[in-house]
C-alpha cells in the first residue's frame, strides 16, 4: 500500500481536537494496515554500483544470508550493462520481493565518460514504467510490482586515498534520482587509522562536490539516536563473506588470512552489521518512502513539464488539464500528419525514380534487340547472296556439262573409226573443258 | 527476468526483514489517519447518537439538541464536521457528514441527488490534486469511506426510498445499512426483518459493504460471508450510562428494563462497531481508494478524452480501457 505521509499539523487542519470517553478501538488501525501489507507482501530493490570484482555479489549474499545466482563477469565488457534478478524471500510472516541490480563492466572501459548513462537510464526506466501505470485509464497500482530502485549501494575502491573522478561523476548524476549509500568495499585491506582518514576524505569530497547522499532520517524519536550515530560512520567499510570459519567455539562468517581472521559480523572488524542494521532493520520503509515521495515525484514533475503540462499559466491562473492536453494532442497529431505526408512524398519520389530506372532499362533492351535483329538480317542477306552465287555456278556448270555431252554424242555418230581418236580427242577436250571451267 | 523463490529455510540466518512491519507501524502512527463517514436517514432515527456512541464523543451534533438552529430545509443539505481524536498514540481525523433533510420532505423525489453530487465532488477534488504536476506530499482525503444508511425499524420490508437510495449510492460508495432504533423489535421480529431486507437487496441488485466481488482471498471471503449473513445490524445508540450489576454500562433506561447498547444479546451495536472500526476500517478506505475512486477516475478520464498514452509517453505502447467519446465538454 502506498500511503503518503504528512506532518501531523496538516492532518489537524480544520479539525477540532476531541477527547474520548471510552475505548473506541481505532488504535488497531496501524495493525490493520500492517496486516494488509503482510498479505500483499513488500518490494525492495537494491542497485549495486561498483567495479568488476569489488565484491557486490558477495556482499548481497552476506546481507541476505543466502546464495543468490552469481555470474562472474569478464573485464572486457564493451559497455556498462545492468543485470537485475528478483527473489521472493520469506522471514516468519513477511514476504519480501527483493530485486538486486548489479552493474556489469562498470569501470572496465578505457573511456568511462558514458559509464554512468546506463545506470541513469535504468533508474529512469523504472520511474517511467510506474508513471505509465499511474497515467493509464484502467490501472492497478496496488497490484503493481514496484521496480523502482529504493537504495543504491555505491562501492568505493579501498585505495585509501580519495574518490575516483568516475565515482564523483556517477554519484553526482544519481543523487537526485536515488538514495545513495556509499560503502567502502573490501575494507579488510585498509588499516584502522588509514580507514578513518579515508572516510573523512571521502565525506569531505562528497560535500565539496555537492553530492547528496542518503541521510538516515532523524525526525522519528525512536530511531533518531541510532540514525544520528550511523550517519557519522558513513561511508560504511564492509567486508563480505559467506564462508564460515571457526572462532572460539562458534562458526562465524569470516575471511581467513595467515595473519588472522576478519569476522564479518564483528563490529570491531568492519561496519557490515551497521549496514545491515541501517539498510534493513531500521530504514527500509523510509528508503521506500523517500523513493516514492521525493525521487519519483521529481521524475514525474520533470517528465510532465517536459511534455508541456503546467499547473498554472504565465499569469498564474490554474490551467485546465484538458486544455493543455488538447493542445498537446493537437500538436502531436499535427506532427504525426506531417511525418505521414513526408513519408508519402518520399514514397512517391522513390516510385518515380524506380519507374525512370525501369524505363531506361526497357529502352536499352529494345535497342539491343533492334541491333541483334539488324545483325541477323545482314547475315541472312549475305548468306542469300552466297546461295545465289553457288546456284549460278551450279547452273552454268550444268549447262556446260550438257553442252559437252552433246558434242560427245554428235562426234560418235559422225565418224565410226575416227571415233576412237575423236573420242580420245573429245575426251581430252572434255577434260580440258572441265578443267578450264574449274 | 525470472523470479526465484527463496524460502525461510534457505536463508542461513536471521536477517531482520520483519522489522519493516514496526517501521511501517511507526510511520503511520506518526502521520495519522483520516476517516470520513456519512450518515443518511430521515430525521429522528438516531443518526448523531449512533455516531457519537461509536466514537464515544460528541462528533456529531444532535438535531434535537436545544441549540440546534437549522430549520428543515427544502432540500438535502450536507453538513460535515471534522474532529481530531486520539487513542493510544493513534491520531485520527474523523469527519462526519450529515445529511439533514433526507427523506423528510413530502416529495422525496431525487433526494439522493445532492448526496451523489457530494460523493462525486470529493472524488473530483482528489483526482484534480492527483493530476497536478506539483502534488502535495499527502493528498487530503475527503472521500466518503463509508455511508451508514438508517432503515427505520418498521419490521416490514425496504421502502421505495431505501431501494432507490441504496441502488444509486451503492455503485459509488460503500454502504453499511443499519436498522435504527432497533429496541422496538423483538429478536424474532428482528431476524425476519433482516431476512426480508436481505431478500429485497438481492432482488434489486444492491451490493452493500462488504461487497462480495471485492473479497481478495478465500480467508477474507469466509470472514465476510459471516458478516453478509448478519447485515443489516440492528442498532441502538445512546450516550447515557447506567449501573447494571455494579458496572457502568452504556444503555437506554426504560420502564421495562435497561437496553445495554454494548451487550450483543440486546442489540448489534458492538458488531457494527467492530466491523466499522476495529476490523474493517482500513478495508473501507482501501475499497474506496482502489475501487470506487478508480471507477470514477476511469469514467472521468474517458469523458474528457484524456488518454495520455496517445501522447507517446514512451516507446512502449500502453493498454487501457476504451475511450467513450462523450459529447459533453468537461473541464478537468
Amino acid at each position: 500500500a502506498h500511503y503518503k505521509l504528512a506532518k501531523p499539523e496538516n492532518l489537524s487542519m480544520g479539525a477540532r481536537p476531541l477527547s474520548l470517553s471510552g475505548h473506541v478501538g481505532f488504535d488497531s488501525l496501524p495493525d490493520q494496515l500492517v496486516n494488509k501489507s503482510i498479505c500483499q507482501g513488500f518490494c525492495f530493490n537494491i542497485l549495486c554500483i561498483g567495479e568488476t570484482g569489488i565484491g557486490k555479489s558477495t556482499l548481497m549474499d552476506t546481507l541476505f544470508n543466502t546464495n543468490f545466482e552469481n555470474f562472474e563477469s569478464s573485464h572486457f565488457e564493451p559497455q556498462v550493462k545492468l543485470r537485475a534478478q528478483t527473489y521472493d524471500l520469506q522471514e516468519s510472516n513477511v514476504r519480501l520481493r527483493l530485486t538486486v541490480v548489479n552493474t556489469v563492466g562498470f569501470g572496465d572501459q578505457m573511456n568511462k565518460q558514458e559509464s554512468y548513462q546506463p545506470v541513469v537510464d535504468y533508474i529512469d526506466r523504472q520511474f517511467e514504467s510506474y508513471l505509465q501505470e499511474e497515467l493509464k485509464i484502467k490501472r492497478s497500482l496496488h497490484n503493481y510490482h514496484d521496480s523502482r530502485v529504493h537504495a543504491c549501494l555505491y562501492f568505493i575502491s579501498p585505495s585509501g586515498h580519495s574518490l575516483k573522478s568516475l565515482d564523483l561523476v556517477t554519484m553526482k548524476k544519481l543523487d537526485s534520482k536515488v538514495n545513495i549509500i556509499p560503502v567502502i568495499a573490501k575494507a579488510d585491506t585498509i588499516s584502522k587509522s588509514e580507514l578513518h582518514k579515508f572516510k573523512i576524505k571521502i565525506m569531505s569530497e562528497l560535500v565539496s562536490n555537492g553530492v547528496q547522499i542518503y541521510q538516515f532520517p532523524l525526525d522519528d524519536e525512536t530511531v533518531a539516536k541510532v540514525n544520528t550515530s550511523m550517519n557519522g560512520h558513513l561511508p560504511f567499510a564492509v567486508v563480505g563473506s559467506t564462508e564460515e570459519v571457526s572462532v572460539g567455539n562458534k562458526m562465524v562468517k569470516a575471511r581467513q588470512y595467515p595473519w588472522g581472521i576478519v569476522q564479518v559480523e564483528n563490529e570491531n572488524h568492519c561496519d557490515f552489521m551497521k549496514l545491515r542494521e541501517m539498510l534493513i532493520c531500521v530504514n527500509m520503509e523510509d528508503l521506500r518512502e523517500q523513493t516514492h515521495t521525493r525521487h519519483y515525484e521529481l521524475y514525474r514533475r520533470c517528465k510532465l513539464e517536459e511534455m508541456g503540462f503546467k499547473d498554472t499559466d504565465p499569469e498564474c491562473k490554474p490551467v485546465s488539464l484538458q486544455q493543455t492536453y488538447e493542445a498537446k494532442r493537437q500538436e502531436f497529431l499535427e506532427e504525426l500528419q506531417r511525418r505521414e505526408d513526408e513519408m508519402r512524398q518520399m514514397f512517391v519520389l522513390r516510385v518515380k525514380e524506380k519507374e525512370a530506372e525501369l524505363k531506361d532499362a526497357e529502352r536499352e533492351l529494345q535497342s539491343r534487340f533492334e541491333q541483334l535483329k539488324r545483325l541477323h538480317a545482314d547475315e541472312k542477306a549475305a548468306l542469300e547472296e552466297k546461295k545465289r552465287l553457288l546456284e549460278d555456278d551450279q547452273s552454268s556448270f550444268g549447262k556446260r556439262r550438257a553442252a559437252a555431252q552433246l558434242l560427245q554424242a554428235q562426234s560418235l555418230t559422225a565418224n565410226g573409226k575416227k571415233d576412237k581418236d575423236r573420242k580420245k580427242y573429245v575426251h581430252v577436250d572434255t577434260k580440258a573443258a572441265v578443267s578450264s571451267e574449274q | 527476468s525470472s523470479i526465484h523463490c527463496i524460502r525461510g529455510t534457505d536463508l542461513f540466518g536471521y536477517i531482520g526483514i520483519e522489522a519493516v512491519l514496526d517501521q511501517m507501524r511507526c510511520k503511520t502512527m506518526k502521520a495519522g489517519f483520516e476517516f470520513n463517514i456519512m450518515v443518511v436517514g430521515q430525521s429522528g432515527l438516531g443518526k448523531s447518537t449512533l455516531v457519537n456512541t461509536l466514537f464515544k464523543s460528541k462528533v456529531s451534533r444532535k438535531s434535537c439538541a436545544p441549540d440546534y438552529e437549522e430549520k428543515i430545509s427544502k432540500t438535502v443539505k450536507l453538513h460535515s464536521v471534522s474532529h481530531l481524536i486520539e487513542e493510544k498514540g493513534v491520531k485520527m481525523k474523523l469527519t462526519v457528514i450529515d445529511t439533514p433533510g433526507f427523506g423528510d420532505q413530502i416529495n422525496n423525489d431525487n433526494c439522493w441527488e445532492p448526496i451523489v453530487k457530494y460523493v462525486n465532488e470529493q472524488y473530483e477534488k482528489y483526482l484534480r490534486e492527483e493530476l497536478h504536476i506539483n502534488r502535495k506530499r499527502r493528498i487530503p482525503d475527503t472521500r466518503v469511506h463509508c455511508c451508514i444508511y438508517f432503515i427505520p425499524a418498521t419490521g416490514h420490508r425496504l421502502r421505495p426510498i431505501d431501494v432507490e437510495f441504496m441502488k444509486r449510492l451503492g455503485k459509488i460508495v460503500s454502504i453499511v445499512p443499519v436498522i435504527a432504533k432497533a429496541d422496538t423489535l423483538t429478536i424474532e421480529e428482528r431476524q425476519e426483518f433482516k431476512e426480508r431486507i436481505r431478500q429485497d437487496l438481492a432482488a434489486n441488485g444492491i451490493h452493500v459493504y462488504p461487497q462480495r466481488e471485492y473479497d481478495e482471498d478465500p480467508e477474507e471471503r469466509i470472514l465476510n460471508n459471516r458478516i453478509r449473513e448478519n447485515i443489516p445490524f440492528a442498532v441502538v445508540g445512546t450516550d447515557k450510562e447506567h449501573q447494571v450489576n455494579g458496572n457502568k454500562v452504556l444503555g437506554r433506561k426504560t420502564k421495562w428494563g435497561i437496553i445495554e447498547v454494548e451487550n450483543v444479546a440486546h442489540c448489534e451495536f458492538a458488531n457494527l462497531r467492530d466491523l466499522l472500526i476495529r476490523s474493517h476500517l482500513q478495508d473501507l478506505k482501501d475499497v474506496t481508494h482502489n475501487i470506487h475512486y478508480e471507477t470514477y477516475r476511469v469514467r472521468r478520464l474517458n469523458e474528457s478524452n484524456l488518454n495520455f498514452s496517445e501522447l507517446g509517453l514512451s516507446a512502449v505502447p500502453l493498454e487501457n480501457g476504451t475511450a467513450d467519446k462523450c459529447e459533453s465538454d468537461s473541464h478537468l
